[in-house]
């Protein structure tokens, strides 16, 4: 559906890797021409009016994130340049200062590199212990299970909502829930899942929320983090610099500005913040309902031609959301990817960052389809034909 | 070269690697050899002796391309001293950048003499080299 938005639509291309990156609307990508064009100045600066009008839309877009993801107050609303720096933001701006030796922080093994190395880094500095969470037999998160890996120890979990390889959707609310009541602090990498799913983060009582603009057809370089005010307020600034500091003398007398401009150093990505605000109004304009459950049938509809196929090994048949990992038997997963472009579809191969995914399914590389709301039955079908045929995969791929 | 007969010589060195085995044996120098911009991750091992490379093997995952020109190398650079070993290397790897080179010298190799026209791929071509090369240049 809405196709017609979407410019690199009108290329003869089928793009498969949503899970990347998405494809940004006209609307999108005209508000930041616009800012460019038509008041092109900084933020937070000058007495003129266009400088005003920055001001204004930039925090327009604050408001639009805010209600998007139903946050408390616009404090805690940070623009970074995107989830995996709001993700290192944390874990070295607050829970650096906060954890000491033997602390542990569970994860599991298909979390994304971003939300695994900022944990391994801690282990190296503050000698904290990361710890995970078994994976169930379709490489699910259960709440049984999390109970199972949490110790007197544990001070942090630290989850996607939707994982990016295998496409779970993870029990948030009731995590958060066991979490809270054992006084452990729950951190959610919602890359995958923010334009997909609708996200409460009262209602789910999450502590941080992380995420990317461009992810859900807004712009690259722009990001949020999304925290309780309470702990956000004890986030150390990792950058210092211009537009978040109230004055300074000398090195003793140093004051920040309140959240969430303390957070903010530098000139920000004015354009990209401004572009996805636009994004927010564009993806609530369809409904994020309807963008799920179009997404589910979509998904069910590829993996019904799919599992058909022989030779075909899917890794996650059961998932939620739009993602499907699988491999060509004895085709390396490149391969086919190559294969796959000669017909200009864009699929992604590889092990998606998640590194340590591979000792959970004994799979170290795969294809991935990745779905959204714009692509089509039509699309699926002729990816499928071009999957049938494994000699012609053979013959055509190199 | 006859298309068929790349194709075949390829897919053969993809699907029935020659030497593809995992060395235990300390004397054989072993390098990892990825690409950076693709999931490519092969170990190379080689065995120098009176400055010979007498023997060399490899394992790990990688694409068509990498894996049959990873064969292909080994089998060309095994008996050949070193110097002979660096002169292979130059011709293989000026062939895949377009410039002039000595096809006598290369045997099979030749068959990524038309590589250059996928750019995506001639790194693949060339993932083997990038680790032989640290090891016979140490």
């Amino acid at each position: 559906m809405n196709r017609e938005d979407f410019p690199m639509l009108h290329k003869d291309i089928i793009y498969l890797d949503n899970g990347a990156t998405t494809l940004k609307p006209k609307c999108v990508i005209d508000k930041m021409v616009e800012y460019y064009e038509e008041y092109g100045a900084n933020a937070h600066r000058g007495d003129y009016d266009i400088s005003y009008k920055v001001d204004q839309e930039y925090e327009n877009a604050r408001s639009l994130v805010k209600k998007y993801i139903n946050a408390e107050s616009l404090e805690e609303i940070i623009f970074t340049a995107g989830a995996t720096e709001s993700l290192n933001l944390i874990a070295r701006g607050f829970f650096a200062n906060l954890l000491e030796d033997g602390d542990e922080v569970l994860i599991t093994k298909s979390e994304h590199a971003s939300n695994v190395l900022p944990w391994f880094h801690l282990a190296n500095t503050n000698g904290i212990k990361v710890n995970y969470i078994s994976l169930d037999d379709n490489h699910y998160v259960t709440l049984e299970n999390v109970k199972k890996a949490i110790t007197p120890h544990t001070k942090v979990i630290s989850l996607a909502y939707i994982t990016n390889v295998i496409g779970d959707i993870r029990p948030i609310k009731e995590i958060a829930e066991l979490a809270h009541q054992n006084n452990i602090f729950l951190v959610v990498d919602a890359a995958q899942s923010i334009g997909h799913v609708k996200t409460d983060v009262q209602k789910l009582d999450v502590d941080f929320l992380t995420f990317s603009a461009h992810k859900m057809c807004g712009p690259t370089g722009v990001g949020v983090l999304y925290g309780k005010k309470e702990f956000l307020e004890n986030v150390e600034p990792l950058i210092l610099g211009g537009g978040m500091n109230e004055s300074f003398d000398n090195e003793h007398e140093v004051y920040y500005k309140d959240l969430p401009t303390r957070l903010e150093a530098g000139t920000p990505n004015i354009a990209g913040v401004i572009g996805f605000g636009k994004a927010i109004e564009y993806l609530e304009n369809i409904g994020l309902d309807k963008i799920a459950d179009y997404e589910k049938k979509l998904r069910k509809y590829l993996v019904d031609k799919l599992i058909d196929i022989s030779f075909i090994d899917i890794i996650n048949i059961e998932s939620d959301s739009g993602i499907v990992s699988f491999n060509i038997l004895d085709i390396f997963s490149q391969d086919v990817a190559y294969y796959l472009n000669k017909y200009n579809i864009c699929v992604r191969a590889g092990n998606h960052c998640a590194k340590i995914l591979k000792n959970e399914v004994g799979v170290k590389n795969t294809l991935r389809v990745s779905l959204y709301f714009y692509n089509t039955y039509e699309e699926i079908d002729e990816l499928v034909e071009l999957l049938r045929n494994k000699d012609k995969i053979l013959e055509e791929m190199l | 070269m006859d298309e068929n007969l790349r194709r075949d010589i390829i897919l053969d060195n993809y699907q029935n690697p020659r030497n593809k085995e995992t060395v235990l044996d300390e004397r054989y120098i072993k390098v990892n050899s990825n690409n950076e911009s693709c999931i490519d991750d092969i170990n190379i091992y080689v065995l120098i002796e009176d400055n010979i490379l007498k023997d060399i093997k490899f394992d790990g995952d990688a694409c068509a391309i990498s894996t049959s020109s990873t064969s292909i190398m080994i089998q060309n650079l095994i008996g050949k001293s070193i110097e002979e070993a660096k002169l292979y290397i130059k011709n293989f790897e000026a062939m895949v950048n377009e410039l002039d080179y000595d096809s006598e010298l290369l045997n099979e190799s030749i068959v990524y003499n038309e590589i250059y026209k996928q750019n995506n791929r001639k790194n693949c071509a060339l993932l083997p080299y990038v680790g032989i090369k640290k090891i016979l240049n140490n």
